[in-house]
């Protein structure tokens, strides 16, 4: 009887098989490119040609660049020790406070000229990366480490409460609203058009501030002895150990390398929207978060391409769609990735995701 | 602090020795005390107030105890269900949609002045199982994409699932699915009928004492559904999972079922509760479906512990207290007092956070721990510890 009623359910189950291994393969790739390709369709519909899209996707990846260099940051943790970060978005919206209170200490505004701002923007960027990177290692100290052998939702409600504490931080700092920043770098500045598509200041600056600092992070994280102790922590902290690599001052470097990225992200940030308050890093950290998880957690092109990808999303869903409903696309897109393809678009299974 | 350790637990085996009927006699005795309570305050006071809102707190942290206290899925975006409940309200108890009918309204046990307005008028208890039912639905909706992610990542989905009612709620003015908005957006659906039940005077914002009448109702209600569930074969299945799901799973627990029932069950008293606050500040305002608001039911479990339901209701007592009392009036004047110039009250958050952090770290069993759970944490973080496993030899 068993033996005449598997092959039965076998051949029942197989197309919902097939179909589930396509979903899986393909179906993340599907959800992304809907959106693009749907609006794409109508404006060549309506024979408005690709200069509008093209010109979101621009927007986007520049924009996409900064949430990159915040999605490393969570990357690279979760990464080590398999914990969310929730405080990491309200670390860089601290970078971004930071920048603000040295330019207004220094005296730097729009009418400073071309080598005071350059100094400026120098200045700010070393003091806000040195800030998150310190607070980034002693948020670690403080509300991560002691619970390192706790079950995991410990050290995720510290996170929780860090986040919460930050934004208060943030709040005190500089009031319940918005505060402008002086326009630095004149961001909205047209420096060159490509086909219809203007190339902003803006552009330039937060490609230009991530590249350099995507590169110098994977080199260093892939060709130095100290990368290679924390890659050999990610695989595994207990062997790690065992070779003699310090796991909790890697732990610690990990951290401080998040903060670094949090930092000048939060500068950019700053240049790019001309924009600062208190709330900024909670969404930013959604959306970084978003970012990391699409690219697969725990892999640092992963983050990085997920960032230009959510980046594209969002500008997409603020111009076309709404921007009162960008978050709300943005936590579908996460949801989505999360029913199809938990492990991202680079990363591989994890147990927490499989 | 050895010593206040030792009182309390002579206070809990003094408790335990106790025969049952002594027991008994003693919770009907504290009953009646919280029962015949409000006689002793003014009825449209302070104090009744906040007692009410503690309670209906409490019914809050005992539904979202169910889903990360008993089945350990740590839910963030528990405040959905409190929307949700409040909006069904608005939607069942008001004037909202108040072309319904040709303007006449649709009334179902309502009677009073409320009887002839537009709209649709459920009664209270009408309304109140409506919402049980859309909360419990959504909870499985919401579940259902986390059943094959664990731990963190079920985090991160129910946040966004959250998340994005928020934005429902605060969008909804323009979604018209079928002529009818969603929600009345930033604007705020006001006002909401009062409860008219049987046997309670008249529900007002003079006469408190109804609303904390209903409010205890619901306790009650809500603490007897935990205690039964927590002991039944489901409670024990959810504990399963909890503490290990591969185990669980061999051992016949059907995962799915078990995971979406918590999630129903959970939701379904944050529903509840929700219904209840919109009806008591007469208003469903949808900026306060924030992130915070999932923190801070949250952190009332945590402080008084997880998966232990006196705890919960300890912790929620306590922390809606510090948020309706202590902050706006002890605390406010603090600063002050120490030459500062700032308000208190703007950090009321980072008190929570700073809570959150410090219960972590320095009691992760909150005020009163489980017993399951708080010989797991001891065993996880003492490992090695000579002193700790006398501790944990109870059984």
């Amino acid at each position: 009887m068993e033996a005449a009623s598997i092959p039965v359910r076998a051949t029942r189950a197989r197309p919902f098989t097939a179909l589930r291994e396509f979903l899986s393969r393909y179906g993340l790739i599907i959800v992304l490119v809907a959106m693009p390709l749907a609006f794409t369709a109508s404006d060549l519909a309506q024979g408005h040609g690709l200069t509008h899209i093209v010109q979101n996707l621009k927007d986007g990846v520049s924009n996409g660049a900064i949430w990159a260099l915040i999605a490393i940051g969570y990357t690279l943790v979760y990464g080590i020790i398999e914990l969310i970060n929730f405080a990491h978005g309200d670390v860089f919206m601290i970078g971004s406070f930071v920048s603000f209170g040295i330019w207004g200490t220094l005296g730097v505004t729009i009418s400073t000229g071309t080598l005071g701002v350059v100094g400026g923007l120098i200045v700010a960027g070393l003091v806000a990366m040195i800030a998150c990177g310190a607070l980034n290692v002693m948020i670690e100290r403080v509300a991560y480490r002691p619970l390192r052998s706790a079950p995991k939702l410990a050290p995720l409600i510290t996170a929780v409460g860090f986040s919460f504490i930050l934004q208060n931080v943030g709040l005190e700092w500089l009031g319940g609203s918005p505060r402008g920043v002086d326009d630095l770098v004149r961001a909205q500045h047209v420096l060159f058009t490509v086909g219809g598509v203007h190339i902003i200041n803006a552009d330039v600056l937060s490609i230009g501030i991530t590249i350099p600092l995507v590169l110098v992070l994977v080199s260093f994280v892939h060709g130095t002895r100290l990368g290679r102790a924390m890659r050999a922590t990610a695989q595994d902290p207990e062997a790690a150990r065992l070779m003699g690599i310090n796991v909790d001052t890697t732990i610690s470097l990990t951290f401080l390398l998040g903060g670094l990225m949090a930092g000048a992200a939060g500068l950019a940030y700053a240049l790019y929207n001309t924009t600062v308050w208190y709330a900024q890093g909670f969404e930013a950290g959604l959306i970084a978060f978003t970012a990391a998880v699409m690219g697969g957690i725990g892999n640092l092109q992963g983050a990085v391409l997920g960032g230009l990808i959510i980046g594209c999303i969002q500008q997409i869903s603020d111009d076309r769609i709404s921007s009162t409903w960008t978050p709300a696309v943005v936590f579908a897109y996460l949801i989505l990735i999360m029913v199809f393809k938990p492990q991202g678009l680079l990363g591989e299974e994890t147990r927490e995701a499989g | 602090m050895s010593g206040i350790r030792d009182f309390f637990r002579s206070i809990g085996e003094g408790w335990d020795a106790l025969p049952q009927n002594a027991k008994r006699a003693v919770g009907v005795v504290l009953l009646v005390l919280l029962i015949l309570l409000p006689f002793a305050f003014t009825a449209g006071g302070a104090f009744i107030d906040n007692a009410t809102k503690a309670l209906a707190y409490a019914v809050m942290a005992l539904g979202l105890n169910i889903v990360v206290g008993f089945a350990g899925l740590l839910d963030l975006g528990y405040v959905a269900f409190y929307a949700l409940g409040a909006f069904t309200i608005g939607w069942f108890g008001s004037s909202f949609y108040a072309q319904v009918n040709h303007g006449k309204g649709i009334h179902v046990g309502v009677n009073g002045v409320v009887s002839t307005l537009p709209g649709i008028h459920f009664n209270f208890l009408l309304v109140l199982v409506a919402a049980v039912i859309v909360c419990a639905i959504f909870g499985v909706l919401i579940g259902l994409p986390t059943l094959r992610l664990r731990g963190d990542y079920i985090a991160i989905v129910t946040l966004a699932f959250g998340e994005i009612i928020g934005r429902v709620a605060i969008n909804g003015d323009s979604l018209k699915p079928f002529g009818y908005a969603v929600t009345a957006g930033r604007q705020g659906i006001t006002p909401i009928d009062s409860p008219d039940l049987p046997g309670l005077s008249e529900f007002g914002p003079l006469n408190l004492r109804p609303w904390y009448w209903t409010a205890l109702g619901m306790a009650l209600l809500v603490l007897f559904v935990n205690f039964r569930l927590r002991d039944s074969r489901l409670g024990r299945a959810w504990i399963a999972v909890r503490e290990d799901e591969v185990a669980a799973a061999s051992m016949g627990v059907p995962l799915v079922r078990t995971k979406l029932l918590a999630y129903a069950t959970g939701a379904a008293f944050g529903g509840m509760a929700g219904a209840f606050f919109a009806a008591y500040f007469n208003t469903v305002n949808a900026d306060q479906f924030e992130f915070s608001f999932s923190i801070f039911i949250l952190a009332m479990i945590i402080l008084g512990g997880l998966g232990s339901i006196w705890g919960v209701v300890l912790g929620a007592i306590v922390l809606s207290y510090i948020n309706t009392y202590f902050i706006p009036n002890t605390f406010k004047s603090l600063p002050h007092h120490l030459g500062l110039n700032f308000d208190l009250t703007d950090l009321s958050f980072g008190i929570f956070g700073f809570l959150l952090v410090i219960m972590m770290v320095l009691r992760p069993e909150g005020l009163l721990p489980e017993r399951r759970r708080k010989l797991e944490l001891t065993e996880g973080i003492g490992a090695g510890d000579a002193e700790l496993p006398l501790e944990v030899t109870a059984p």
